[in-house]
């Protein structure tokens, strides 16, 4: 009996030792854990046209994905110092408090809830989306107050859903929903002619319309019914990050609405005398330093990734097969709601 | 006397040829009549197969062939009215679909690992090539070795085991290292297993057991697995690929030929353990296999993917895929512990008895007589279990792992290929690859069956 006690003893000390050896210290600053590692580990969509899918040679492209381009860039002077988690919505949120990622650009919509009881922080908005609707041309709509009676193709269990409900019920109007699983069974839904109307955000009825048999018969009505503001997000605990992953935004936004592009921006590095320009190229001012990183920190950002203009034509702009119009991503001095508070 | 009527007019004197058997009987005819026809309800059933057949196979044959669209681009090539399949868009996409993302220059590794798992497999599956030991040796020992080197790189960070946690090691060794090699980790080490073999050889000796045969046991173990880890650890040249950017069929084949190749030994040992006299292995045999069996795979996996990073402590952070594959490895070994279970049920007892009569031991006993049988009869449900096993690695797509699937449905969001046949044409190929392997797997247990003659035709 004692010699099994001893054993016991001596099993449970050894267990209890090496327990004590992997026991955590204090967590070091998420921007030093960053720079320890030498890359920023980005969370994007699973593929989202125009946001976030491979391309044929296997890289990420998209908006988002250009973002964490900008936040490398910033904090390495090196775009290629970023890793890509493709994400589900359902696993995104705790993939960023567990900290398998360190910011996540996926398409997500800042909300009230998300910000504050989630433990996150929104750093800015990337994309003004909203919700609207397709319609076929011959069904001569141009409104969606005329669409009492309608039948509306949509996805299961998203806020888009009610957000239809809502619509219909503030304007006292009737519908019929048809619901289904997949984004993919909707659009086969409403091109095989089984309801009116589909209805998604619209960066996504740009990407539904390229799969239809024939895309110009359908038109995207003028009705926005939803907010969905989608930027990127980091964890709450580290305002240090939380600042710079905002900046990077501001910064592009900045050299968008000074003109500063990927293709002039050494020529306004030796030759601009705005000294707007010269603090966001960094040759003014320590603003990089304040956050922790280079001083040029904004000149890389424009250099690689380009300004926020440039990410949107590249990747959803009117060249693009997605064709977005910028409308309210306009910068603010040009109608839109892009707009970044100074860099001084 | 014999009288004979034999006058040579109406005796034939060699016989009829025989007339052929009537049409209906024989032949294509014959043939359909037994087969196709022989009831009512088998007529209709016919009828109705071939209707089934008429609306399906001609409408598939035109998209997948005639309407196809052969080359291309990118979208514009696929937007005709009326098209059929959109063959560029997995020209394109092809490489994906099987490496994932996996460096360009880097894939000749995941092709040597392809090469070689086909060059040792084939030899291993049919029966009357020799060196059967050598080739199993090679194929469940050397090559996952050479096939993880070759896939991640090797040169793994091996910096510190036990002892150096607490800071021991580093101060009397330095930072020196060897081909990538830390002197410090392999001291500590050695250390650990010395330390480890000492303390379980005095347990041992202190309940009354062979001390020494423990300790050495211990060493040995301790010895495997580090040649294990110095093979990973030596610095071969090979830039580091994680496994983030593996995808693709890659991801697929590497998940299930584990999957496949570790829960067949597991699941024999939970077996035997859950029919075991001795209570606590057959309690603890009944409570993996049931808890594993309670919950769902994506559970699992999800678990092990986001939850478990909140527990383990900072810095300790398995790989990813490592950590799926674990997952379905015990989640696919629980199940095969019931395959197995029932096979050792089907043994009938004079099996038992009769081993132990000849004076085997326990081992032999399982070794020579009672497993052979066991398995043999439950290949079905071994094969079964591993297709199942094939189609499930695409669950890892909910854990941000890239299968073949998932790799495809990323595809699907390429603006540049978004076209109305994009997704019946991925969705096409997809459905080729996968019946292609699960077929192959399925014909291949049936030529087992029929050659270890275990359905007891008579």
């Amino acid at each position: 009996m004692m010699k099994r006690l001893l054993s016991t003893l001596a099993l449970a000390g050894a267990c209890g030792l090496a327990a004590f050896g992997a026991q955590a210290q204090t967590k070091p600053a998420k921007l030093d854990q960053i720079k320890a590692k030498g890359f920023i580990q980005c969370g994007v969509s699973q593929g989202l046209p125009g946001f976030s899918t491979p391309d044929d040679k296997g890289n990420w492209t998209g908006l988002d994905v250009d973002f964490c381009r900008a936040v490398a860039a910033a904090v390495f002077g090196d775009v290629t110092k970023v890793k890509f988690t493709p994400l589900s919505a359902k696993d995104r949120f705790t993939a960023l408090q567990s900290g398998d990622i360190d910011v996540l650009s996926r398409n997500t919509t800042w909300t009230i809830s998300r910000d504050t009881s989630l433990g996150l922080n929104f750093t800015g908005v990337t994309y003004y989306d909203g919700q609207g609707f397709m319609i076929r041309k011959d069904k001569k709509v141009t409104s969606a107050m005329e669409l009492s009676g309608a039948s509306v193709c949509t996805q299961t269990g998203t806020t888009t859903e009610q957000n239809l409900a809502d619509f219909f019920r503030a304007n006292n109007m009737t519908y019929e929903v048809i619901a289904f699983a997949t984004n993919d069974e909707v659009v086969k839904a409403y091109d095989a002619g089984r309801c009116d109307v589909l209805t998604t955000d619209r960066s996504g009825l740009a990407g539904e319309r390229l799969k239809l048999t024939n895309p110009d018969d359908h038109i995207v009505l003028p009705e926005i019914i939803s907010k969905e503001p989608l930027g990127p997000v980091v964890a709450h605990g580290d305002d240090q990050w939380f600042d710079i992953v905002k900046w990077v935004l501001f910064a592009q936004l900045t050299a968008e609405e000074l003109g500063v592009t990927s293709k002039n921006v050494d020529e306004q590095l030796k030759s601009s005398a705005n000294p707007e320009v010269k603090r966001l190229l960094g040759t003014e001012g320590k603003f990089g330093e304040g956050m922790g990183i280079g001083n040029d920190w904004g000149y890389q950002i424009v250099k690689t990734v380009g300004n926020y203009g440039e990410m949107y034509d590249r990747n959803v702009g009117p060249d693009t097969p997605l064709k977005l119009a910028r409308g309210v991503n306009a910068l603010w001095n040009k109608g839109g709601l892009q707009y970044a508070p100074p860099i001084r | 006397m014999s009288m004979t009527f034999d006058d040579g007019t109406f005796i034939r004197s060699e016989l009829v040829t025989p007339l052929p058997p009537p049409i209906r009987n024989v032949g294509i005819i014959g043939w359909m009549r037994e087969n196709l026809f022989s009831s009512v309800l088998n007529t209709l059933l016919t009828l109705f197969g071939l209707a089934l057949l008429v609306l399906i196979v001609p409408p598939m044959v035109r998209f997948a062939l005639i309407d196809a669209v052969w080359t291309g681009e990118n979208r514009e090539a696929c937007l005709d009215p009326g098209v059929g399949a959109c063959w560029p868009f997995i020209r394109a996409k092809f490489a994906q679909l099987i490496y994932g993302f996996y460096p360009i220059e880097e894939r000749w590794r995941p092709n040597i690992v392809f090469a070689a798992g086909a060059i040792l497999l084939v030899p291993l599956l049919v029966p009357s090539w020799p060196m059967k030991r050598l080739n199993a040796l090679l194929f469940f020992v050397v090559y996952p070795i050479i096939a993880f080197i070759l896939l991640t790189g090797g040169n793994i960070d091996a910096s510190s085991f036990l002892f150096q946690r607490f800071g021991l090691i580093q101060p009397i060794t330095g930072d020196a290292s060897l081909a990538g090699v830390n002197i410090a980790f392999w001291a500590d080490f050695v250390l650990t297993a010395l330390v480890a073999a000492a303390l379980v050889g005095g347990i041992i000796g202190l309940i009354g057991g062979n001390a020494l045969s423990a300790g050495r046991a211990v060493l040995l173990a301790f010895a495997g697995f580090g040649v294990l880890v110095l093979a990973w650890d030596i610095d071969f040249g090979l830039r580091p690929v994680e496994t983030r950017q593996w995808g693709g069929l890659l991801v697929t084949l590497v998940i299930a030929v584990t999957g496949i190749v570790a829960s067949l030994p597991l699941g024999i040992l939970l077996a035997l353990g859950r029919r075991s006299q001795m209570p606590i292995v057959r309690l603890l045999s009944i409570v993996f296999i049931e808890f594993w069996r309670g919950v769902p795979l994506i559970t699992v996996l999800f678990f092990a993917t986001y939850m478990l990073p909140l527990f383990l402590p900072q810095g300790a952070n398995p790989d990813g895929l490592l950590r799926a594959l674990v997952g379905v490895a015990l989640f696919s070994a629980a199940y095969m512990a019931e395959v197995v279970r029932g096979g050792l049920q089907a043994i009938p007892k004079g099996q038992y008895e009769g081993a132990m009569a000849v004076g085997l031991t326990w081992g032999q006993m399982m070794r020579l007589i009672v497993l052979p049988q066991a398995l043999t009869l439950v290949i079905p449900g071994i094969v079964n279990s591993f297709i199942s096993l094939f189609k499930d690695t695409t669950l890892v797509l909910i854990v941000s792992i890239f299968d073949f699937l998932g790799q495809l449905r990323a595809s699907f969001t390429d603006p540049n290929w978004a076209t109305p046949v994009t997704l019946y044409t991925g969705f096409a190929f997809a459905g080729i690859v996968y019946f292609l392997f699960c077929f192959g797997m399925s014909r291949y247990s049936l030529f087992v069956e029929r050659r270890l003659n275990t359905s007891h035709r008579h």
